[in-house]
């Protein structure tokens, strides 16, 4: 009896210590983000030297001067309807070639599935000066195109192509062959048999291109130069002063206004979200 | 509706009476794979082929256009121009603080997390969340962490009577400070990778070993720690490919500075290329680095065809 109770108070104490570890450890992954907001709402004198989680002033001005500084609604928007239109398109390519490797015999297909594999492995900064010219040649160069179809059709794209091949694999052919019987082409089986069993995967893809579209950095830098035509990430960096220092309670106000709407999304979607990128095992 | 079925059948063979049921398959799958395609030729094929052509080119503001000078460029970095050995010394630093660091606390991390007991969910959710967080906002919001003396961290440090170094513009602590930011960056990725591989592990092993008397550690050295070597091996190659590629996270923290402490190539090669417009020095540079990607590949093939 006093055993198992001592037994059961040693697993409680050594709980308790482990819980208490492991909170020291997260304090560099979650405070940054308190500060950050903390910080936006603080005014440009009290930023720095007063290291009070709480501001002494809650300077709501810096949301609005935020807009003010540079046209941030426009770039705002531009960089979640870069990000749907990315996903959309990545989904729709990427199911169908991965439809097709899985379920198709075609001679060459070895091939092409090797071809696309090797993508994988070449990181977009060898690529990105012949694409940058490319585009320049082709007047792409500060509109959206670019940042639109790189990740499409690069790495990306490539990778999604592989995770819904994967899981076209896993599913089970029987149903697919019914709907060949009933007179479905293979466009029809796609669409109306196989998407709607793959839900978990193009969830998965539409996740993870979502996330990489949302947070692009080097394609927007390198291909657009006017302020409203810019991105989240791109605006971010802007919020200076004309010495180019930077603006820090203007640029922790956008800050925290670019990465809450994400944070609160992933926090009610965190298992989801998680599973998605472990599920695709491979990123930066 | 399964009446209707070879009146329908026949009627599409009809359509194209020329065309076997192999070849319409093939021609379909072709259309199915034609968008991926053509955007791999267009925008993946095409420009790994110019990219070696420019490398073998002089192509800056000079010159305006390309001419062919052979492995000049090549011989440029390798032997002429010192800022190359210190662009690979800073890149090579990178990844060896960084990866053990990033898989040392990854594994923690996942050996912590990878039962099940109160808060195990939100910690997961905790340590994953910078990596869903866009690299430049988490740059910035640490630039600002680390500022000088009015910075939070080195007000703390002072509190503690501790004087903290000017974290951002001193070479050696701004290697570090990228390093270390980093790391708490992206470690979640590798901890759920890791998470994933514990839980596939059979519980029998743990349990069959604790009956015949294996401390803790043991179980891990001699048990979890073997079988989690395949793991081991594809985070450790994506980590230190990953490490190589990182531009966003030190353009927006240093910007390569300072004095180029944290120059690593993949910034090396946006400030020749587009900064400096040298086209093609900048796409020898880009050559390099894909050779050292596709060895680093390579080597994990070899090694992970070696175990199994």
């Amino acid at each position: 009896m006093t055993a198992s109770l001592t037994r059961r108070r040693i697993r409680i104490i050594n709980q308790i210590c482990w819980t208490l570890a492991l909170c020291i450890v997260a304090i560099p992954f979650v405070f940054p983000f308190l500060w950050m907001v903390s910080s936006g709402f603080k005014s440009a004198a009290e930023i720095f030297g007063s290291p009070s989680l709480v501001p002494r002033e809650w300077q709501w001005q810096n949301f609005i001067d935020v807009f003010k500084h540079q046209p941030f609604a426009r770039q705002y928007l531009n960089s979640l309807y870069i990000a749907v239109t990315v996903t959309a398109l990545t989904l729709l390519v990427s199911s169908l070639a991965g439809y097709a490797l899985a379920r198709m015999r075609f001679a060459g297909a070895a091939l092409v599935a090797l071809f696309l594999v090797s993508a994988l492995m070449v990181p977009e900064e060898v690529t990105i000066i012949p694409n940058f010219f490319m585009m320049r040649w082709a007047g792409l160069v500060d509109t959206h195109w670019p940042l639109i179809l790189l990740p499409t059709f690069g790495p990306q794209g490539i990778m999604a192509t592989f995770l819904m091949r994967q899981y076209f694999l896993a599913l089970p052919k029987e149903l697919e062959d019914a709907g060949k019987m009933d007179g479905l082409s293979r466009l029809g089986v796609w669409w109306s048999i196989a998407l709607p069993m793959s839900r978990p995967a193009l969830a998965a893809v539409a996740i993870i291109t979502f996330l990489n579209s949302w947070n692009l950095f080097l394609e927007p830098l390198i291909f657009v130069s006017s302020l409203d035509k810019f991105t989240l990430p791109l605006a971010l960096s802007n919020f200076t002063d004309p010495y180019g220092m930077p603006l820090w309670h203007l640029q922790l106000a956008a800050t925290s206004l670019a990465v809450i709407p994400i944070l609160v999304v992933y926090i009610i979607a965190q298992r989801q979200i998680i599973e998605s990128f472990a599920l695709s095992g491979v990123k930066g | 509706m399964a009446g209707a079925l070879p009146i329908r059948d026949t009627a599409r063979r009809e359509d194209a009476p020329w065309l076997t049921l192999k070849m319409r398959e093939a021609m379909e799958s072709w259309l199915f794979i034609s968008p991926t395609l053509a955007g791999f030729l267009i925008f993946f094929v095409g420009p790994l082929i110019a990219v070696v052509w420019y490398s073998l080119t002089e192509w800056n503001l000079l010159t305006q256009q390309a001419t062919f000078v052979g492995l000049d460029n090549y011989s440029d970095a390798l032997f002429r121009n010192p800022d190359f050995w210190h662009v690979i010394r800073n890149s090579v630093i990178f990844a060896i603080g960084l990866v053990p660091l990033n898989m040392a606390l990854a594994l923690s991390l996942a050996l912590a997390l990878s039962g099940r007991f109160a808060g195990v969910v939100i910690f997961r959710t905790v340590f994953f969340a910078p990596v869903v967080t866009s690299a430049v906002a988490w740059a910035i919001v640490w630039k600002f962490l680390l500022q000088g003396e009015a910075g939070f961290i080195n007000q703390m440090l002072a509190s503690i009577g501790i004087d903290g170094p000017n974290w951002l513009r001193e070479p050696n602590w701004a290697m570090a400070a990228v390093i270390v930011t980093r790391v708490i960056k992206m470690v979640g990725l590798n901890m759920i990778l890791y998470i994933a591989a514990l839980q596939a592990i059979p519980r029998d092993y743990a349990a069959a070993a604790r009956l015949e008397g294996a401390s803790g550690w043991q179980i891990f050295r001699w048990i979890i720690w073997p079988l989690l070597g395949p793991t081991t091996l594809v985070i450790m190659v994506i980590t230190t490919i990953g490490s190589f590629k990182v531009f966003d996270h030190i353009y927006q923290m240093t910007g390569g500075g300072p004095e180029n402490g944290t120059l690593v190539l993949a910034f090396y090669i946006y400030q020749q290329g587009f900064q400096f417009f040298d086209v093609g020095y900048a796409s020898a540079l880009a050559m390099i680095m894909f050779v050292v990607v596709m060895m680093l590949t390579i080597f994990q093939l070899v090694l992970r065809r070696r175990d199994t």
